[in-house]
């Protein structure tokens, strides 16, 4: 640990594994907490238990192609809600707001927020707002958390087994590389790259029944772990999010580069900032690992929504070099996927 | 529009893989190096490494802007960053490299209060002066030819607009000096280049004929997808095994022989030449960019009264050996172990471009 906080820590790639390991786990270690998953499985709760999840919004600019902090700012709890395996129902919003906000832009960002949680079915339910000095905050601050219903039991990254498939729902790194663009005046009005920012409700519960019904068909197995993981990629990006699920893991990952959808506008934004879309956050995708033999009805489900039109199969779990992420290059070479160790910077040419 | 797309995905590499085993030599190796932090990430990137013939060996040249600058150099930077009213603007790679003193870096220094702004251009931290005049803005101005006519026109719209809060700290170097000192260096032991696409962009593929015509070396000029490194090192591997030097440009695509006049021409009403410190090279005549007299009020060496400090190599770092390809990442007694990407010893394995952070990101 450095003595004092920097970018880096927020980065969520190592140094946020480092913070958390170091400062926060240690102080309320408990089972719960030690599954770092997107959310909380609280399954004591009665009935079939419930999934509950944070989140805090601080992004720079507060509007950007594809979305707005509003948007996201739903979006990100109802994604974490959905990754562990639940159905996002209530929601509290939190705002720190910076004196001398314009109240229009308030506006603005809760009618987004409103927009959005109607599209997600959720409501909010409960809030706060507080008032920093100007100066002692970025204009507008949010945090959100959410309660959902557990709809499904997932194993989580130990029931991960060799021969599983790894699969994402849409493009990667669309959300970083546009608010990195945006961020450096380089998005002109109408460009075509957007954020990927969307929730995930939809598309989750089609992956969850898909696995089901496949499995009742196939001779009623009743095999409910069959999707062992979904998590959304968002800081640290395709790469980082599945180093998590191998780290430590009796198993590796291994990608096919030319399998992993990227949009070619991304791609060229990307190699402009010298940024790699496998590191760029997402906002709006999801990852899965099931088994080998409901890949190809998860993936069907997932492409008969709009928000999974691109859903490909990207890799397969393996036990080649158990805890890493390999990645086969287009020219038949490989190389490793690390996780992300800090911030991406903006190269120098 | 070029479509970059065939160049990143290359069809015909099993063909062109073959080719180059074909020229390969069945003994003893042969050692390409490349001069651009690009190149040595793209490598990397590409797992070209994985595929050539184990007789052919990539190293990487003083080609990332950030390894080549010498670590007083950054202490100069740290001690500027702690004047009250001075913001340093910097492109994002030189945040995270550490002085002579371990963990000391502008990343750090903000996290203690320090001004630092990370900006993808110079006109962007010149804005940052206009919007702020209660501050002394001092942008980093580091990297080759490349960088050069870009800061070159920063400079001069701060002198147009009369901003007299920025300043820009030139750490500009050209690549043909270096590459001769290189060359002539007692350890030098490369058999061709792979010349840096970017640069040449600006110089012109010709400005690299020396390295034939004079040294013997051959040299091809290339681009940055796996088609491009693919091509430039069949090219390299068939010169150096016919024993036939000569310059090629593969990208021809973007670099023309004779470059881009119109940046060679904004480069020279800028800046003239002066010696610079390179890590690992040491001090190498006429070498580096220096801000012009008629410029000056925008000079932050005349501006702060700065002088480099003395050579304080980092104790057991080996970049300055990597820097000159006498050794490869691996074999540095401090790869991996002590010096990762969270915790580096030296600017090799900082900077996003170094050749022992690409080995760290994607060969172990």
């Amino acid at each position: 640990m450095n003595d004092r906080i920097t970018l880096d820590y927020g980065s969520g790639g190592l140094k946020t594994s480092e913070l958390i390991d170091s400062v926060l786990l240690p102080a309320f270690d408990n089972p719960l907490l030690t599954e770092l998953g997107d959310g909380a499985v609280l399954a004591d709760t009665g009935g079939s238990g419930l999934v509950f999840s944070t989140d805090s919004f601080v992004v720079t600019p507060w509007r950007f192609p594809g979305g707005d902090i509003g948007k996201l700012s739903v979006c990100g709890t109802v994604n974490d809600l959905c990754m562990a395996g639940g159905t996002p129902r209530y929601l509290s919003l939190s705002l720190i707001l910076e004196e001398g906000f314009p109240i229009a832009d308030l506006k603005e960002i809760v009618a987004s927020v409103a927009a959005e949680t109607r599209k997600c079915g959720v409501i909010i339910v409960t809030g706060d707002t507080k008032v920093v000095e100007s100066g002692k905050g970025d204009g507008i601050y949010i945090n959100t958390s959410g309660i959902g219903l557990r709809r499904a039991v997932l194993p989580g990254k130990s029931g991960i087994r060799p021969g599983d498939a790894v699969l994402i729902s849409g493009t990667a790194g669309c959300h970083g590389t546009a608010v990195m663009m945006a961020r450096a005046g380089l998005l002109d009005e109408g460009s075509p790259l957007v954020s990927d920012c969307a929730p995930l409700h939809s598309i989750s519960a089609a992956v969850l029944e898909a696995a089901q019904q496949t499995s009742n068909t196939s001779g009623g197995s009743a095999d409910a772990g069959a999707v062992r993981i979904l998590r959304d990629p968002t800081r640290g990006g395709v790469a980082t999010t599945l180093n998590e699920f191998s780290e430590g893991m009796p198993f590796s990952i291994e990608l096919i580069q030319n399998d992993i959808p990227v949009d070619p506008v991304v791609e060229a934004a990307c190699d402009m900032l010298g940024l790699d879309p496998l590191y760029c956050a997402c906002e709006g995708r999801m990852l899965v690992v099931c088994a080998p033999e409901k890949a190809e009805a998860v993936l069907a489900a997932m492409r008969t929504l709009p928000e999974g039109k691109d859903a490909a199969r990207i890799g397969t779990v393996t036990e080649d070099m158990p805890g890493k992420v390999l990645l086969k290059t287009p020219i038949g070479g490989h190389r490793i996927l690390t996780k992300l160790t800090g911030m991406q910077l903006p190269r120098i040419c | 529009m070029l479509c970059e797309q065939d160049f990143k995905n290359p069809g015909n590499a099993a063909g062109t893989l073959e080719k180059i085993r074909q020229y390969a030599p069945s003994s003893g190796e042969i050692r390409i190096m490349e001069i651009c932090g690009t190149h040595t990430m793209a490598i990397a990137r590409s797992g070209l490494k994985t595929v050539l013939p184990p007789s052919i060996r990539l190293l990487s040249g003083p080609g990332c802007p950030v390894c080549v600058t010498p670590a007083g150099a950054m202490d100069m930077i740290l001690s500027l960053s702690e004047k009250p009213d001075v913001l340093i603007a910097s492109y994002g790679d030189l945040l995270r490299v550490p002085g002579s003193r371990r963990g000391d870096s502008l990343m750090n220094r903000r996290g203690a209060g320090a001004k630092v702004l990370s900006v993808y251009s110079p006109m962007e931290a010149l804005q940052t002066a206009r919007e702020h005049p209660e501050l002394e803005v001092v942008f980093l101005g580091v990297g080759f030819e490349t960088t050069a006519p870009g800061t070159a026109v920063c400079i001069r719209e701060a002198a147009s607009l009369g901003v007299t809060n920025f300043s820009v700290l030139c750490l500009l170097k050209k690549t043909f000096p270096a590459l001769r000192a290189l060359i002539e260096s007692p350890d030098f032991a490369v058999d061709g280049f792979l010349c840096p696409g970017h640069v040449a962009a600006i110089t012109g593929s010709d400005a690299f004929a020396f390295l034939p015509e004079e040294y013997g070396l051959p040299a091809v000029v290339g681009g940055f997808e796996a088609a491009d490194l693919l091509g430039c090192v069949l090219e390299l591997t068939r010169m150096i095994t016919r024993k036939s030097p000569a310059l090629v440009n593969e990208y021809t695509r973007l670099v023309r022989p004779q470059g881009n006049p119109a940046a060679k021409e904004l480069i020279g009403q800028v800046f003239c030449s002066a010696p610079s410190d390179w890590r690992g090279l040491g001090h190498i005549e006429e070498s580096g960019f220096r801000i012009r007299e008629e410029y000056r009020q925008w000079d932050a060496w005349e501006k702060f009264h700065l002088t480099l400090p003395g050579s304080r190599e980092i104790p057991g770092c080996s970049c300055a050996q990597i820097i000159r390809g006498v050794l490869s990442p691996g074999e540095c007694p401090l790869f991996g172990s002590t010096c990762t990407p969270e915790n580096p010893v030296g600017p090799c394995m900082v900077s996003g471009e170094g050749a022992c952070a690409a080995a760290y990101q994607y060969d172990r």
